[in-house]
């Protein structure tokens, strides 16, 4: 039986029905929450998706904070729940203060949509547990908005704690500095995604449900959307509340593919 | 009826700028300008938002209150964004009245 994942859907969301269909490939029964209702249905997992929540007027994400639907989504994500933000998804989370840290404008100034080439920091958890240790992910951003800032002392606190997720890398996996090419917005320490500190909550710029088909130039995204399924569906069936064997299995797959 | 003041209106701006320090490609693009306008000794340019309201309150200090609480809560990410609140007058609900 497949496991049922809510992906929200705002006013100005435009990437939920490509995300629904990326989850569906990835074996999960997806179901659209409306912003209005304030009830998820029971879904094993919620994904933001992508877009212009609310117009992104203000700042990108914060209007959405206030939707009834994200009161629900940070009860959901304090009871442990698991909770993935893509792009603007992502943007709401840092807004709602579910992720640490805030996305500002691209240092050039220009929206960005291109594919860009990214690493996941850790393999051992719900979202990347499937991802191989080393591998370099290939996906599109398209964004105007994402480049991440914390303070000094925040950014040493995530590394220590293992909190960055994902960084943008240049083809032989090497972390891109904030001028470089590689990193598309200027996100410092080439900070791509981050997860929060309980390891149920992440969130990331690119877009792994516009990598899903190889057609589509790559499909590393099903990657991080198996990861979360199969994550989901452990937990539904009553499996490890705190991913044990996710990560169990997520570390018998890193010695296995190990670089 | 007409001279009793039931509520007034008060006019704020919030004036919001990125925190010192905080990466401002917007001011940057401004600065980087100034040279085609044949411009000089400007420097320092920081490109913020400002957010103009009115508060229908009792008194000044409820009505201040209000617009700190948006402020902090909507209006500025104070991770990234500092505030500052500006007073723009006041008129009282009668006088709005015999002012039409």
């Amino acid at each position: 039986m497949s496991v049922r994942v809510g992906v929200v859907v705002f006013p100005g969301s435009n990437c939920d029905t490509d995300t629904v269909w990326a989850l569906s490939r990835a074996g999960a029964e997806p179901v659209e929450l409306w912003h209005e209702h304030a009830d998820l249905g029971g879904v094993a997992a919620v994904v933001l998706p992508g877009g212009f929540a609310y117009g992104d007027y203000l700042r990108a994400g914060v209007i959405a904070r206030f939707s009834p639907v994200m009161r629900a989504v940070a009860g959901y994500a304090a009871d442990g729940g698991l909770v993935l933000g893509i792009c603007n998804g992502f943007q709401v989370l840092a807004e709602a203060g579910l992720l640490p840290g805030a996305l500002l404008r691209n240092r050039s100034l220009r929206f960005v949509c291109r594919d860009v080439a990214i690493r996941a920091e850790r393999v051992d958890t719900c979202f990347t547990h499937r991802v191989p240790a080393g591998r370099v992910l290939r996906m599109p951003v398209a964004h105007g908005e994402g480049c991440y800032y914390a303070d000094a002392a925040t950014l040493d606190a995530l590394e220590r704690d293992g909190q960055v997720l994902f960084r943008y890398v240049d083809d032989d996996g090497n972390p891109a500095g904030v001028e470089d090419r590689e990193n598309p917005n200027g996100s410092l320490r080439a900070i791509a995604g981050v997860i929060n500190a309980a390891g149920n909550v992440a969130g990331l710029m690119p877009h792994p449900e516009r990598a899903a088909d190889a057609l589509l130039g790559s499909d590393d995204g099903m990657l991080v959307l198996r990861s979360l399924v199969e994550a989901a569906a452990e937990r539904a069936q009553g499996g490890s509340a705190t991913g044990d064997g996710v990560a169990a299995r997520a570390m018998t797959m890193a010695t296995g593919t190990g670089q | 009826m007409n001279a009793e003041i039931l509520a007034t209106r008060f006019h704020f701006a919030v004036n919001v700028l990125p925190k010192e320090g905080i990466l401002d490609p917007q001011g940057r693009a401004v600065e980087q300008s100034l040279p085609h306008l044949g411009l000089a000794g400007i420097g320092q340019v920081r490109v913020g938002r400002r957010v103009e309201l009115a508060v229908d309150a009792p008194d000044a200090a409820a009505a201040r209150g209000l617009v700190e609480e948006l402020a902090r809560e909507l209006l500025c990410n104070p991770m990234i964004e500092q505030y500052a609140i500006e007073a723009l007058g006041a008129i009282s609900a009668a006088r709005r009245e015999v002012g039409g």
